[in-house]
């Protein structure tokens, strides 16, 4: 409906559609052999971007929630603040502190700025998750494990984080597809990925139509093969 | 092999416990009973260190129990404990439950650990669901399962805190069985929550009655059933030989 609507309008505008321009972005076959385009090196870049970030979120998101669930007092200060800070900065401000403050004192260039920014905005959503998942597995588990002799960190890997990967798989996968939408905010500071190399097509062929409702298509995409494919995943963990 | 001088345990204001003072020798077998409510489990929880006294003082095995000791993982490994509602892990098979101790605990190796853990299902009478999960197993076997898994570690002591009341009637017998048996192999010091006199008249060297979280009276079986002292504990006594 609103893609028809949108259509209409555009021809009652008078646009110039020019389909036949685009698929030479995702690649090209001359007599030079095959080349991927542009857009094609777009996907590459955001999934690269999002995948160390998300690496990096998965991380800061174990040891946040661990300090949180910890009987340290200064870790679990650490934790809250940590939290409370991240999460009550909008995304792009983060962004910016990254890039123009962190940057510059620690050396950082575009890139590495944009995934640190995306993984510690990611990681404090994570770490929810984490201490959700651990939270509901019952604290009979933890009285069983510490009686007969465990540390803390073995009821953690043997018998607390096992239990907890289906509680935790569902939500991460949210998290995995928010993160690869909200990487295109990285476009602000240039950093080549799909959305950036979007803009530049744009700014080349003036087809602003045609590109952007292919990079919408493309996010949609990938984040549908990394639902369907987590949820594969999730169907082995889900006997309980 | 238990030693406790003067426990009081607080929950907030709520006193749980007062001024308990409690010996069990070295292969001694202990019930402890009272009403519900009256800390029975927070006593018993005290002696692994599941639940921190706080005053008076507390040796169990030669260890001395105190909120924050570095001893605590030592001391976990010479008591064993078996809980109302199992505890099992879910997610390994009977047989990873019952090594999983002895391997990543103790340090075994896999072969010495699971030829163990197969004389101790022989033991409790369960040696054919070694590769099933607990949730395929009845509320008894569940529990007998628990019992081997507290005996693969090979403790001195053994705690059960109500090791029946969370099962069916007709599956607390084969569990009384496999306690009965264990207590009657001799060597081991057990401390036993329960409401089952006919286990307890059985096996018990000591009866101990609590009540609001004070220790009432403690007298060996024979005087402790027929002629029991306070009030409180003949009143308790007829109210749960009529079940
Ligand atoms: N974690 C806790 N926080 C606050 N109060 C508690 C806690 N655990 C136990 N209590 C209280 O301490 C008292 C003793 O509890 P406890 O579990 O030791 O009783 P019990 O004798 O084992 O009873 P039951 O036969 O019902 O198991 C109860 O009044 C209970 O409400
Ligand atoms: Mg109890």
């Amino acid at each position: 409906m609103i893609i028809m609507s949108a259509y209409n309008g555009a021809q009652a505008m008078g646009y110039n559609w020019q389909w036949y321009r685009v698929p030479k972005y995702f690649y090209t076959l001359t007599d030079e052999g095959f080349q991927w385009g542009e857009i094609a090196i777009g996907i590459v870049k955001t999934i690269e971007i999002s995948s160390l970030a998300f690496l990096l979120a998965v991380l800061l998101g174990i040891t946040v929630a661990l300090l949180r669930l910890s009987t340290l007092l200064v870790g679990r200060a650490l934790a809250i603040g940590f939290l409370e800070i991240v999460r009550n900065t909008p995304l792009l401000v983060l962004l910016y502190l990254f890039y123009y403050v962190l940057g510059p004192i620690f050396d950082l260039d575009r890139y590495a700025a944009s995934v640190l920014c995306l993984g510690v905005y990611h990681g404090a959503m994570v770490s929810e998750i984490f201490r959700a998942g651990i939270n509901a597995v019952p604290t009979g588990q933890w009285e069983g494990a510490e009686s007969i002799g465990m540390s803390t960190p073995q009821v953690y890997r043997f018998i607390i984080l096992p239990q907890s990967v289906r509680f935790m798989l569902p939500p991460l996968t949210g998290e995995a597809v928010n993160m690869i939408k909200s990487s295109a905010i990285v476009s602000v500071v240039a950093v080549a990925e799909l959305t950036t190399i979007g803009r530049n097509i744009i700014s080349d062929t003036y087809m602003s139509f045609e590109i952007w409702f292919t990079i919408a298509v493309v996010y949609l995409v990938v984040t549908l093969i990394l639902s369907i494919g987590i949820s594969f995943v999730e169907r082995r963990y889900a006997v309980s | 092999m238990i030693e406790a001088s003067n426990l009081d345990k607080f929950y907030g204001k709520f006193q749980a416990l007062k001024n308990i003072n409690f010996s069990v020798a070295q292969g001694e077998r202990v019930v402890i009973c009272g009403p519900s409510g009256s800390g029975k489990s927070t006593l018993i929880r005290c002696f692994n260190g599941l639940e921190n006294h706080n005053a008076g003082k507390l040796v169990v095995d030669g260890i001395e129990v105190y909120e924050g000791s570095r001893d605590i993982r030592k001391l976990r490994q010479e008591v064993g404990m078996v809980f109302q509602q199992f505890n099992l892990f879910p997610h390994l098979t009977v047989l990873e439950n019952l090594t999983i101790g002895p391997i990543r605990v103790r340090k075994k190796s896999q072969q010495e650990a699971e030829a163990n853990a197969r004389t101790y299902l022989e033991r409790v009478h369960i040696p054919e669901q070694a590769d099933k999960y607990p949730s395929q197993l009845s509320g008894g076997q569940q529990q007998r399962v628990a019992i081997a898994r507290s005996l693969c570690m090979e403790t001195r002591i053994m705690l059960f805190d109500e090791p029946t009341s969370a099962l069916d009637p007709e599956m607390i017998n084969e569990v009384l069985e496999v306690m009965v048996d264990l207590a009657e192999g001799g060597g081991m010091t057990m401390v036993c929550v329960t409401h089952e006199m006919g286990f307890a008249r059985k096996v018990a060297d000591k009866m101990v009655f609590m009540d609001e979280g004070e220790i009432i009276e403690t007298a060996p079986p024979e005087r402790f059933f027929t002629a029991p002292e306070t009030e409180r504990c003949q009143e308790f006594l007829q109210q749960i030989l009529v079940h």
